[in-house]
């Protein structure tokens, strides 16, 4: 450290390390103080008059918020499963194959990454009313099912792109090394390709896991009042008011969701978050 | 390998069958219908006639629509200036850190990123309204203030709140908020791709810091300004969470009427064209980065 800064260490420079700080000032200051007045004993949630665990315990005794949150995971579970299936056969599918309209299928692969949010929404809202009417006396969980699909269809092209990056270093020879051997495309695919698609399987499914926990606009079209989820509940609280107990569920959402993408980000090396900020495009 | 497709058929099928049939299905089919809609009137409460015409369209152009949408964009435009502003100089500092800091420090921009949308708009409107943290600081400087002028005799008026939620301010400054990590990781990738013995030529050869940057950095680093301005643009135009939590009556935008009218004003071809007019602008704005990169990379060759 102590030898004198190049032209380029632009980072030891004063103008651009408060500019840097300024910036991580404004991007953490609100949501560090939403967590922390979680733990706060006043209600009117500006002054701090000590700790308490108390938000906490009303947020796990609000009955909704807990089924809400059920809900979540399990549309979150199921909608990963078979986004990582069907990511798995695309990313294999164009890894593969040359065949025609490849490009217009990749194409359209990408539409639901690009496509605004809001625009998916109402499609879905129009689908499962006039197309496939969702029925809504249906038994937990199948009542999910709009909400499931739904996900599946905007997760599974991320999916997709996270494992053709995976197999992209895939040497072919143990392929063919397989093949001479006598493994047909079945043993192939179970012994050779899955072990070596693993930290891609695993990081797509953290990264479907997150988009479909995180997700509120598509859900808001999909969802009934008896299929609520936890982004909507909260949404549906904080139309009433800023209370210390949104801060508790909101503290406990933050906390699940940075620890699954980190480690979706440690398996694998970065491109998740490249993905989810749009390099994917 | 490109194996051709007819060589192992069966594989083919079983590889590409449920992907194609989901997208097919429960992906372009919803958008195709909503698109027909979009040329279609309503007959009844519960029928939707699709007769090929262009009325919805002629509506979402009708001024007050039209203004709407104007202001999408302009807000949308705001919003991508200051995060290109604000973002910049964080891809400078990110792209000439050392390895080491660098991960950290992609990771602290990331990180806010990865919490819940509402929950981040959630935390700004503890922030941003009338009993929110910045009028508390004012309040208590103000009075404090006023604590200091009484000794003098002329104490100041009691506090009043600067209203900055539920007001185009609280949308914009909700977008860049959310939208910055979007415009810092394209201008990054952008910038650490750069040639650096270019920069230090600039600098022998006598051009200040400002100077290279106007006239070196900028114009190599422009792919990454597209696309950054694209992915922060695209977003912002459709945003429907920011307006709605932190906007006011006069600062509804396009993903808000289009939400009106499929959720209470129950005219789903008119909502069906505007989310159409949104999804052209998105293809016009791709086909314009589509451009803009075969044109560099044709000149680069």
């Amino acid at each position: 450290m102590s030898e004198p800064a190049g032209p380029l260490d632009y980072l030891r420079r004063w103008p651009i390390q408060a500019w840097l700080a300024a910036v991580v000032v404004f991007l953490y200051a609100p949501l560090i103080t939403l967590m922390a007045f979680s733990f706060n004993v006043s209600k009117r949630n500006i002054v701090w008059r000590g700790f308490t665990l108390d938000w906490y315990r009303a947020a796990f005794q609000d009955s909704d918020l807990i089924a809400a949150f059920g809900n979540s995971l399990t549309i979150a579970a199921v909608s990963t499963l078979a986004s990582v299936a069907l990511g798995a056969l695309t990313a294999l599918l164009l890894w593969r194959f040359r065949f025609p309209f490849k490009a217009a299928l990749e194409g359209a692969l990408g539409l639901p990454i690009v496509v605004p949010e809001i625009c998916m929404g109402v499609a879905m809202l129009v689908f499962f009313t006039q197309i496939l009417p969702w029925p809504t006396t249906l038994a937990w969980p199948l009542n999910l099912g709009a909400i499931i699909i739904s996900h599946i269809s905007f997760s599974f092209s991320f999916v997709a792109i996270v494992i053709r990056g995976r197999l992209a270093s895939f040497n072919r020879e143990l392929e063919e090394a397989a093949r001479d051997l006598g493994a047909g495309e079945w043993r192939i695919f179970w012994d050779v390709l899955v072990p070596h698609m693993r930290p891609g399987l695993l990081a797509g499914a953290l990264l479907a896991f997150t988009l479909s926990l995180d997700d509120f606009v598509i859900t808001f079209f999909t969802s009934g009042p008896d299929t609520t989820t936890f982004p909507i509940k909260v949404y549906s609280m904080v139309r009433f008011s800023v209370t210390p107990e949104v801060n508790a569920a909101s503290t406990l959402l933050i906390v699940i969701t940075v620890a699954l993408t980190a480690v979706a980000l440690r398996l694998s090396g970065g491109a998740v978050a490249t993905i989810e900020a749009g390099e994917g495009l | 390998m490109d194996e051709s497709w007819r060589k192992a058929k069966a594989v083919f099928a079983v590889l590409g069958g449920p992907p194609v049939l989901w997208l097919l299905a429960f992906f372009l089919v919803p958008l195709g219908v909503i698109w027909g809609y979009s040329f279609g009137e309503n007959r009844s409460l519960t029928e939707i006639a699709i007769n090929g015409t262009f009325g919805n369209y002629v509506h979402a152009i009708k001024p007050l629509y039209l203004g709407i949408i104007l202001k999408s964009f302009w807000f949308a435009a705001i919003t991508t200036a200051l995060c290109l502003v604000v973002g910049f100089p964080v891809a400078i500092a990110i792209t000439f850190a050392s390895e080491k800091t660098k991960a950290w420090l992609l990771l602290l921009i990331m990180l806010p990123f990865w919490t819940n949308l509402l929950i981040r708009t959630y935390a700004l409107m503890a922030v941003l309204r009338d009993e929110g943290y910045i009028n508390f600081a004012l309040g208590w400087v103000w009075n404090g203030l006023s604590h200091v002028t009484a000794l003098a005799g002329h104490p100041l008026a009691p506090f009043q709140p600067l209203p900055m939620l539920h007001n185009n301010f609280a949308v914009v400054f909700g977008l860049v908020y959310v939208q910055l990590p979007f415009m810092v990781l394209p201008l990054y990738a952008a910038l650490d791709r750069l040639d650096r013995s270019l920069l230090e030529a600039s600098l022998d050869l006598g051009a200040g810091h400002l100077t290279t940057f106007a006239r070196v950095v900028v114009p190599l680093a422009m792919p990454g300004i597209v696309s950054g301005v694209l992915v922060t643009l695209i977003p912002s135009v459709g945003a429907y969470l920011t307006p709605d939590l932190l906007g006011g009556p006069s600062s509804q935008m396009i993903a808000n009427v289009i939400e009106r009218q499929f959720k209470t004003a129950n005219d789903w071809p008119f909502g069906a064209a505007l989310s159409f007019l949104l999804m052209y602008m998105t293809f016009v704005a791709l086909a314009v980065q589509a451009i803009v990169s075969r044109g560099r990379a044709r000149r680069a060759a």
